[in-house]
């Protein structure tokens, strides 16, 4: 069969099944005994071991299918959730993310058996089956007669557990339903199926079975349930309970027509003499499997069916979501920047168009103001088809954090806030590593080990907070640790050390401009380089990579409190709000986002600094920025009584631009200079307005 | 690029003659995207003096380079024969030339063209020069002339 049209929705849903195994035995490490989290871990298992062999990948499969048997174990509380446990199951999560990441790339799992791991879950499950429970590993199958035997063996750990306790209480009804039926004059049979080893599609072929019987007669219960044939959940055979009207004969050789059919064994089941046959034919069944299995009824099969998928629907797994490729969703962003611009152009020509005609200039506005509210909505639309919660990006942390407090022998405690929190794909995508890093960072050089914090009166659980918000069109995420803090008397020692400062500036300089040498490059201030971080090839990145989104990034520090690292990032990146301004005669786009106020200030009231024009606003003193002479705007108004400033800020440093005059807030479009053209850092792109004029956007974080 | 083999046969190259301070230069018509009349060009501050700013062609924003100021002569003086070529050297990056006057097409064979000799100390954005009917034209080397920008802007 060819799987390769299927791979692309393998990984995709391999990677969702593995984050959520990551997450859920995160909290089963915590909780042992939740069982809805222990369900939740043997579907997203159970799916994977499905697919994975569909795909053909069977080194994944067997690893996926011995953990699932662990899991099992767990399940029907055979085994307890033990520290080491954990720390297998989730190596074994890491081997299987190394396959996964193999097939990405090469499209093949590779060869690592991972023995090892495999050995491991056996040890366990081994341990477990010696407390004197039933056998957890299947025996080989047996053949011929006792095929159905062998079978209630196989199947009994999953049919007992999928079903628990309710098989028996529906036991009764199924009785009632075989009693009804043999009076009816009809036959209820015990059938068992078994395939052949070199079936490849065990489904299919199971599937082809019930097709075969389905004339003959009604199948009113299947072990395991119908759904998990369907998913390939059994070995190679599976029993069912048939009511018939039918002889023996006839329905084992509509089986046996079926190809790759290896036995078919049906016992014919009196309703009076369901247990003592049962008992005897399947001795070694879990109790459960047995009597459900032969006196079941009509009820049986659909109650447990619509059982399963209650559960599964309970809970929502994974997102529901359709994936788009990122080129389409580009091209209709296009449209609807090229629809903005022609609405744009709409506004501009509308007086000299419609003249004085009061009615028409009113019909006029009302289309513009309906074209308007179109593509706003058409805009915030299609920004939204690209958000993407920033969970997806920040789930991986918890795992990551556990790790890291085993590695570095520090008790430690990750807490999550705002994982809904949405941002552009294509910040998503980028985002991870750095913030990996600002955590790791967290965890290894913020936090103080465990002795030193009780020392300082301080809990021995270290917290990491990771705080994502949204605020007004950036979006903020905050890692906080309430560690030791930087301390800044050494990063200056460092920074001396390394020449990168001389001591007469470390002197004049202040303690946020020290910490702004951490985002240099080459700059680590651990005393030794340890595998998790240090290596001094960090913070320039971070500050790299998010500057080359858009955003930014900062750090504030309380020795001995902790440090707060604040990441800012756009919500967009291809359409934004701007003043409009004026500058002599050029007209110049300043980002809204970056905005605090207008103000009005009298020429008057400009004060000196270090020869540097400030104002004074309510206290704050902010120096002012004559944009004509930085943008070499020739024309621009001379020696007014009444200025016009902009006040713009970049985390929480401001300066006040001085414009010539304010032409009020439109929606741009960012478009690209071009790259011929030697493009200084103030001009962050331009835009086309209505009537096809060029402006120039201001970078105004980079004025501050 | 759409219209590569606009070459026709017996090895002729077409060239859009051009006038730039009253000298005759041919530009390669493959690299000519476009020609269109002088318009409004949006200063951009702080580039280099011989790009005059940026305009806009049909939603795309295109910077405009003066070929008097990058050639080193006298301003340019706009008028109705000025027009801006728009080039484009590469798919996603458009340049505008402005020149004083566009003459017609030259057709050029391969024997019309004296090529430089890379040793001639002349003007470095000449490839070569064409002899056609009435004069000579010289063939303005592209690349030459988008990649000194580089070294200027260091």
């Amino acid at each position: 069969m060819d799987v390769s049209q299927y791979l692309e929705i393998f990984i995709e849903e391999a990677k969702e099944h593995l984050q959520s195994l990551n997450e859920q035995l995160l909290i089963l490490e915590k909780e042992p005994e939740n069982k809805e989290t222990i369900n939740e871990i043997f579907r997203a298992a159970h799916s994977l071991k499905g697919m994975a062999g569909t795909m053909g990948y069977k080194r994944m499969q067997k690893l996926t299918h011995d953990m699932e048997n662990v899991f099992q174990e767990v399940r029907s509380d055979k085994m307890k959730v033990s520290s080491e446990l954990v720390d297998g199951l989730f190596r074994g999560l890491d081997a299987l993310q190394e396959y996964l990441d193999n097939i990405v790339n090469t499209q093949d799992e590779g060869t690592n058996e991972n023995q090892d791991l495999i050995d491991l879950f056996a040890k366990e499950l081994a341990r477990a089956s010696e407390g004197g429970a039933a056998p957890a590993e299947a025996q080989p199958a047996a053949q011929g007669g006792e095929g159905q035997a062998a079978a209630a063996v196989q199947t009994a750990p999953q049919s007992s557990s999928v079903n628990g306790l309710d098989s028996i209480t529906l036991n009764d009804t199924d009785k009632s339903v075989i009693a009804k039926a043999v009076a009816e004059g009809m036959n209820a049979y015990a059938v068992n199926v078994e395939i052949q080893e070199t079936c490849v599609l065990k489904a299919a072929r199971a599937f082809l079975v019930f097709k075969a019987v389905e004339p003959l007669g009604e199948v009113i219960k299947s072990i395991p349930d119908a759904q998990a044939i369907e998913d390939e959940k059994f070995d190679f055979d599976f029993s069912m309970v048939i009511i018939s009207k039918s002889s023996a004969e006839d329905i084992k050789k509509a089986i046996m027509n079926v190809s790759e059919m290896k036995e078919a064994v049906i016992q014919k089941i009196e309703a009076e003499n369901v247990p003592a046959q049962a008992a005897e034919q399947t001795h070694e069944a879990g109790a459960a499997a047995q009597p459900a299995g032969q006196a079941a009824a009509g009820a049986k099969a659909p109650a447990a069916g619509a059982a399963a998928a209650g559960a599964a629907k309970g809970k929502p797994v994974v997102n529901r979501s359709v994936r788009v490729d990122i080129d389409k969703l580009d091209d209709l962003m296009n449209l609807v920047s090229e629809l903005i611009i022609a609405k744009n152009g709409l506004v501009s020509i509308s007086p000299a168009e419609i003249g004085t005609d009061e009615t028409k200039k009113g019909n006029f506005h009302e289309q513009v103001e309906y074209l308007e509210r179109i593509t706003t909505n058409i805009h915030q639309s299609v920004m939204k088809v690209r958000m993407v919660p920033i969970e997806s990006v920040v789930n991986r942390f918890p795992r990551m954090i556990r790790d890291l407090s085993k590695k570095l022998g520090k008790k430690m405690e990750l807490f999550m806030s705002g994982e809904e929190t949405e941002l552009d794909r294509t910040v998503i995508d980028e985002i991870g590593d750095p913030l990996q890093h600002i955590l790791r960072n967290a965890a290894d050089h913020g936090l103080e080990s465990n002795e030193a914090r009780i020392k300082a009166g301080k809990p021995e659980v270290g917290s990491i907070y990771l705080n994502a918000y949204q605020e007004g069109n950036n979006v903020v995420i905050e890692v906080i640790d309430d560690g030791g803090g930087i301390d800044v008397e050494k990063v200056k020692r460092k920074a001396i050390e390394k020449g990168t400062i001389t001591p007469e500036q470390g002197e004049v300089m202040s303690d946020k401009d020290i910490i702004d040498l951490l985002f240099r490059p080459s700059f680590s201030t651990a005393e030794q380089i340890s595998d998790i971080s240090g290596r001094g090839v960090g913070l320039d990145v971070v500050k790299t990579k998010i500057e080359a989104l858009g955003g930014n990034v900062e750090c504030k520090t309380v020795l001995g409190e902790g440090s707060t690292f604040t990441i800012r990032l756009p919500l967009t990146l291809a359409i934004i709000q701007a003043l409009m301004v004026v500058i002599g005669n050029e007209k110049y786009a300043i980002p809204l986002a970056n905005i605090n106020t207008i103000e009005d200030v009298p020429a008057t009231d400009i004060k000196f600094v270090e020869g540097k024009e400030v104002i004074n606003l309510r206290g704050t003193v902010i120096p002012l920025i004559r944009l004509d002479k930085i943008l070499d705007v020739t024309d621009a108004k001379k020696d007014q009584e009444s200025l016009t400033v902009v006040i713009i800020a970049k985390g929480d440093k401001q300066a006040g631009l001085i414009v010539d005059d304010l032409i009020g807030q439109l929606e741009i479009v960012i478009k690209s200079i071009g790259k011929y053209i030697n493009n200084s850092k103030m001009i962050s792109g331009a835009t086309i307005l209505g009537d096809g004029e060029i402006a120039l956007i201001l970078d105004a974080t980079t004025l501050v | 690029m759409a219209e590569n083999k606009i070459t026709s046969t017996l090895d002729t190259t077409q060239y859009i003659g051009v006038v730039v301070d009253n000298e005759q230069y041919g530009i390669d018509i493959n690299y000519i995207d476009n020609i269109v009349k002088m318009q409004r060009i949006t200063r951009v501050p702080k580039a280099q003096p011989y790009f005059l700013g940026v305009i806009n062609i049909r939603g795309e924003i295109i910077p405009v380079m003066s070929l008097r100021l990058k050639f080193g002569k006298e301003p340019d003086v706009f008028n109705n024969k000025t027009r801006i070529l728009i080039i484009k050297p590469e798919q996603q990056a458009s340049i505008g030339f402005i020149v004083d006057e566009v003459k017609e097409v030259v057709n050029l064979a391969e024997d019309n063209i004296d090529h430089k000799n890379s040793s001639d100390p002349g003007n470095t954005y000449i490839s070569g020069v064409g002899k056609h009917s009435d004069g000579l034209i010289s063939l303005m080397n592209i690349q030459a002339v988008l990649a000194e920008k580089e070294e200027q802007a260091k």
